[in-house]
C-alpha cells in the first residue's frame, strides 16, 4: 500500500528515471513527500526508503542535513525571515521580532491557528529588496513592517494562493520532453564523434 | 567615472519583462550561437572558450577552458552545473536563472557539446521555487524547439538536462558536496585528493562541475569569438562580470561591470550603478567577495574589479558580492551574524571548522551582547588562528573543504581594522550602538 497518492508515486517514478543511479532522486523525492503531506512523515520517509534503495534511518539521516525538511508538522505558510549580513544592515532582526509579534508565535514555532511557522533563515539571494522575507520559498519582497502586515491579512484571506503555493518548492515544476531515443544510440554517437575528435588530434601533431 | 562601454553579455535582455520566455529569447538573438556551434568541431569551441580565458564565476576563478582540458585524456561522462548559491549577499545567478533561463540552457548545451558530454545536470538552490519553475518550462521548451534532446538542431549530438532541486544547505555550493547531495546523500565534501570531479566526480566519474554565470557566458562566446571576451578587461581577468552589490548603499543590485576597468568606487558610488552610500554616511569598510572573503578598508576603494588585483591586496572577488558597511555600522555585530552562518552551515567533518566556528560565535556573541571579556579579543585571534594556521591569504587548510578557513575572515578583519570597537564593546558592557 502506497502512502504516496498516485499522482505523486506516478511523479515519484518519473523522477526516479531520470538518474542513472535511484539514490540521485533523493532530494526531489523528499521535496515531493513534503508537497503531499506539509512535512515528512515517517510513512513517507519509509516509501521513500524503499523506492531509492536505502533504509528510513538512512532517508532520515539525510533529511536533517537539510534545512529545507522537516519531521515534524509545520504551518500552511512557513515564513521565513532572513538576518544575515545583507539584512542585517537593513533591519532584519527587527523585521524577524516584528514577524513574531504579527504571527503571534515565538522563532521556529508555528501560530496557534496552526496557519504560520517563523523561521531565522540564511541568505536567500534577494538582497536588493532586504530585508528578505520568503513564505513557502516565494519571494514576497515585503521589506518594511507595513508591507509584512497587509502580506500576512492577504495570506489570511487566500488572496495570495496564486503566487503562494502550499508547500513543496516543486509544486508546478512539469517535466516534459526529454532525450527520447535510446541511450546505446546515443552513446554510440558519442563514441564515433569521439574517435574522429581523437583522428583530427592526431593529424595536426 | 565609470567605464560603461563594454556590451552586456549576460544581461542584455533584463529590460524586458518576458526576458525568460523562449518567445523574447528567440527575437533576441536566441539559440543562434548553439547553431554555430554544431558547425564547429568541438574542439574548435572548445579553443574559443580558452582563448576567452573565461574565470570560473562561482567563486574560486579557475579558467573554465582549462578545466576543460583537464579531461581531454578520459572522457567526460557528467556536465554538472552549479546553481546552489548560497554564499551571503550573493544574488547574480538568482538574477540569471529566474530572468534569463535560456541563455543558460543555450550555455549548457554549448559546454555539453565541447565536451562531448550527453548528460548534464542543473543543480539548482531549492530556495529558488520560481528559479526552478522557469528554468524546468525554459527546458521543456527548448526540448520542444529541437534545441535540446535527441539530435540538436538536426546535428548528431544529443543531450539530456535533468533540473535538480537543493534543499537548503551552503555547503553543497562545494563541488565535491553538490555531487554528493546529486548521489542523494548528505553534502559532506570529499576528501582531497582527487582534487577535482575531472578525475572522480558524480558516481565515480569524470565530471566537469561549472557555476551557472560562466555557462551564461558562453552563447555570447560563440558567437563573438574568444578573442572579442579577452578583448574586454585586462590582464587575467577578462570578459565583464556580475557583481551584487548590497548593504548601505541607495541601489542595491546585480550589475555587469567590465572586469579591471571599473574599480570598487565606481561601483558603489556611480549613479548607473549604487549611487553612493545611504545618507551620504562615510564607508567604514566593505566585504568584497562574499563573506568568506577578507574585508578591506575604504583606502582601497579605488582598487580595480579584477581577480589578481584583489587577491594582491589579500582577499578576492569570490563570488561577485560586494557589501558595504558605512559608519553606522556595528562591525562587532556584523562580524558576529557572519560567523553565526558559518557555525550553522559547518558540516561537522572538520574538528576546527565545526567547533572553531561554534567556539568564535558564542565569544562574539558575549561581546556583542555584554559579557565579553579584553582577554576575549585575543582569544578570537588564536582561535582563528587554530583554525587558518597564520591567517594569511589564501589562507592555510586545516580541513577538507574551504568553509573552514573561510570563518576567520570576518572576525580577523573586523579584530585588525577596528580593535577599538572591541574594546568599547567590553567597556560598555554590550554594543555600544544599541
Amino acid at each position: 500500500m502506497s502512502h504516496f497518492r498516485v499522482e505523486f508515486r506516478q511523479r515519484a517514478e518519473e523522477l526516479i528515471a531520470l538518474y542513472p543511479r535511484p539514490r540521485s532522486a533523493m532530494l526531489p523525492l523528499l521535496h515531493l513527500a513534503q508537497e503531499q503531506d506539509g512535512y515528512l512523515s515517517g510513512e513517507a520517509i519509509a516509501e521513500v526508503a524503499e523506492l531509492t534503495g536505502t533504509t528510513s534511518a538512512d532517508v532520515r539521516g539525510t533529511a536533517l542535513f537539510y534545512d529545507m525538511f522537516h519531521l515534524e508538522p509545520v504551518g500552511q505558510y512557513v515564513v521565513a525571515v532572513c538576518t544575515n549580513i545583507a539584512c542585517l544592515l537593513a533591519g532584519g532582526v527587527e523585521m524577524l521580532e516584528h514577524a513574531s509579534a504579527t504571527l503571534g508565535c515565538s522563532v521556529g514555532a508555528t501560530s496557534p491557528d496552526g496557519l504560520f511557522t517563523l523561521e531565522e533563515s540564511e541568505c536567500l539571494a534577494d538582497c536588493d529588496v532586504a530585508p528578505c522575507v520568503q513564505v513557502n520559498h516565494r519571494y514576497v519582497r515585503t521589506n518594511t513592517p507595513a508591507a509584512f502586515d497587509a502580506l500576512v491579512e492577504d495570506l489570511r484571506a487566500g488572496r495570495r494562493d496564486h503566487d503562494v503555493p502550499h508547500h513543496g518548492t516543486l509544486i508546478r515544476v512539469r517535466r516534459n520532453g526529454g532525450l527520447h531515443a535510446p541511450r546505446t544510440v546515443v552513446a554510440a554517437e558519442r563514441l564515433e564523434a569521439r574517435a574522429a575528435r581523437d583522428a583530427r588530434a592526431t593529424e595536426t601533431k | 567615472m565609470a567605464t560603461l562601454s563594454a556590451p552586456r553579455i549576460v544581461t542584455s535582455r533584463a529590460e524586458f519583462a518576458d526576458s525568460y520566455t523562449m518567445s523574447r529569447y528567440l527575437a533576441t538573438g536566441g539559440y543562434v550561437a548553439l547553431r554555430k556551434a554544431l558547425t564547429m568541431f568541438p574542439e574548435e569551441v572548445a579553443a574559443e572558450v580558452d582563448e576567452a580565458s573565461l574565470l570560473g564565476r562561482g567563486g574560486a576563478g579557475f579558467p573554465a577552458g582549462r578545466k576543460w582540458s583537464m579531461l581531454r585524456k578520459a572522457p567526460v561522462s557528467y556536465l554538472v552545473v552549479n546553481g546552489d548559491e548560497s554564499e551571503p549577499a550573493t544574488f547574480k545567478d538568482h538574477f540569471l536563472v529566474e530572468r534569463d533561463p535560456h541563455q543558460l540552457i543555450e550555455g549548457i548545451v554549448i559546454a555539453a557539446y565541447a565536451l562531448q558530454v550527453t548528460q548534464a545536470f542543473l543543480f539548482m538552490r531549492g530556495e529558488f521555487a520560481l528559479g526552478l519553475e522557469r528554468v524546468q518550462q525554459a527546458v521543456n521548451d527548448a526540448y520542444d524547439h529541437g534545441a535540446l534532446g535527441a539530435k540538436i538542431f538536426g546535428s548528431n549530438f544529443s543531450l539530456d538536462i535533468v533540473v535538480h532541486p537543493g534543499a537548503g544547505a551552503y555547503i553543497c555550493g562545494e563541488e565535491t558536496s553538490l555531487i554528493e547531495a546529486l548521489e542523494g546523500k548528505r553534502g559532506f565534501p570529499r576528501i582531497k585528493p582527487p582534487f577535482f570531479p575531472a578525475v572522480t566526480g558524480l558516481y565515480g566519474e569524470p565530471t566537469v562541475v561549472n557555476n551557472v554565470e560562466t555557462m551564461s557566458n558562453l552563447p555570447w562566446i560563440v558567437e563573438n569569438g574568444g578573442a572579442a571576451f579577452a578583448a574586454l578587461g585586462a590582464g587575467r581577468s577578462t570578459g565583464t562580470r556580475l557583481f551584487a552589490l548590497a548593504g548601505r548603499v541607495r541601489n542595491p543590485g546585480v550589475y555587469e561591470v567590465e572586469m579591471v576597468k571599473n574599480t570598487f568606487r565606481d561601483l558603489i558610488y556611480d549613479p548607473a550603478f549604487g549611487g553612493g552610500v545611504i545618507g551620504d554616511a562615510a564607508i567604514k569598510a566593505i566585504i568584497p567577495g562574499g563573506v568568506s572573503a577578507p574585508w578591506f578598508g575604504p583606502d582601497l576603494l579605488d582598487l580595480p574589479l579584477g581577480q589578481d588585483e584583489v587577491a594582491e591586496k589579500g582577499s578576492m572577488l569570490g563570488s561577485g558580492s560586494i557589501v558595504v558597511l558605512d559608519e553606522t555600522t556595528c562591525v562587532v555585530r556584523a562580524a558576529w551574524r557572519i560567523t553565526k552562518f558559518f557555525a550553522r552551515e559547518s558540516c561537522g567533518q572538520c574538528t576546527p571548522c565545526r567547533e572553531g566556528s561554534g567556539w568564535i560565535e558564542r565569544v562574539m556573541y558575549r561581546l556583542e551582547h555584554g559579557g565579553g571579556r579584553l582577554e576575549d579579543i585575543d582569544l578570537l585571534l588564536d582561535l582563528c588562528d587554530n583554525i587558518a594556521p597564520g591567517l594569511t591569504w589564501p589562507p592555510q587548510q586545516t580541513t577538507i573543504c574551504v568553509l573552514g578557513p573561510s570563518i576567520p575572515s570576518s572576525v580577523h578583519s573586523a579584530i585588525q581594522m577596528f580593535r577599538d570597537d572591541f574594546v568599547a564593546h567590553v567597556e560598555h558592557g554590550g554594543c555600544p550602538h544599541d
